[in-house]
């Protein structure tokens, strides 16, 4: 019995733990690891633009402006670099009256996947909203090399 | 076959090469893109973070690094420390860093500035300028400009920093 109890409350705080660590995976958005299901690519974002059937996303560009003006996806909406807190303020007004089933692509595209400021905290900020159809395009060097140089639909401008 | 006939072929050859060289040359200086290899380095004037103008045709007869950066940026900030040592190190033979922000606001770029102790010139830079280098579509972007004026190299993305370092003082080497 001395031996029994204090096992039990050990195997119970391990199972608790276990449980715990599990529900902050499945809760921690942050990651974003690229081939995970939060992700959307390149060539399926243009089909689903593309597509005369699909539902159309709503697509917000959280990079710099400078990059944005020089190249942007036909109809994407600027919202600022997510990485900034003004931006992200601008992000909860401009969904806040959505639906939290809408479709909604973020991007940005100016570094490197793992190095991106701010793909994740606009991210967070839609997933700590209650929206559940949030992608973010995987752009894993840079819009340029992975959107512009591939031939796919780009307007300049603001 | 006759002299005559020998003489007609020779000739035809030689207008066929000249008028092939002739469109080669033509459509490689229009057509080179901005930013491109051995292009000329688009001429800008922009000014620095004390409000003095900095301008690329200033630093002519230098070999220039010019580097497209932003302070949100890892991989630039990772590069920055090596690039205040190059400008210490070479600066004597004829090296000019130049730093063009792509920073939405200018405060973080005077602060970034400070902290890293950077001894070149900086710049908030502009789509427009960014275009002239052939779109700065992700970050860093890193030329270096010959003596010349033109554009020797162009590095998108964190650049090998050996490799560069070697292609500096091959630059510089040349007169």
């Amino acid at each position: 019995m001395r031996i029994f109890i204090p096992s039990v409350l050990i195997l119970a705080l391990g199972l608790f733990s276990a449980r715990v660590a599990q529900a902050q995976y499945v809760q921690s958005p942050s990651e974003l690891a690229p081939g995970s299901s939060q992700l959307i690519n390149p060539d399926d974002l243009v089909t689903l633009l593309q597509s005369t059937k699909s539902e159309k996303p709503l697509v917000l560009n959280v990079g710099p402006s400078i990059l944005y003006m020089q190249a942007h996806i036909p109809g994407a909406e600027y919202i600022g670099a997510g990485s900034d807190k003004q931006a992200l303020d601008k992000l909860r007004a401009r969904v806040k009256s959505l639906p939290h089933d809408q479709l909604v692509v973020l991007y940005c595209g100016c570094c490197p996947w793992s190095h991106c400021p701010n793909v994740r905290p606009a991210y967070n900020q839609l997933h700590a909203m209650g929206f559940t159809n949030v992608k973010v395009l995987y752009i894993a060097n840079n819009l340029g090399t992975d959107w512009v140089d591939k031939g796919y639909p780009t307007i300049k401008g603001q | 076959m006759s002299g005559r006939r020998i003489v007609l072929i020779i000739i035809a050859i030689a207008i066929v090469v000249a008028v092939y060289e002739s469109a080669r040359h033509a459509s490689h200086s229009k057509g080179a893109r901005p930013g491109a290899v051995d292009s000329p380095a688009a001429a800008f004037t922009l000014q620095d973070l004390d409000g003095k103008p900095l301008s690329l045709a200033s630093y002519r007869g230098k070999v220039v690094l010019l580097n497209f950066w932003a302070t949100w940026c890892t991989p630039c900030r990772a590069e920055i420390p090596q690039f205040v040592e190059y400008q210490n190190r070479y600066g004597q033979q004829g090296l000019q860093l130049l730093g063009i922000s792509m920073d939405d606001d200018v405060t973080p770029v005077r602060e970034f500035y400070q902290q890293f102790k950077m001894n070149y010139p900086v710049a908030i830079g502009n789509a427009n300028l960014a275009e002239s280098y052939g779109g700065v579509l992700g970050l860093p972007v890193t030329f270096l400009i010959g003596r010349d004026g033109r554009i020797a190299v162009r590095y998108v993305g964190a650049t090998d920093l050996q490799v560069l370092q070697q292609k500096i003082e091959s630059l510089l080497q040349a007169k």
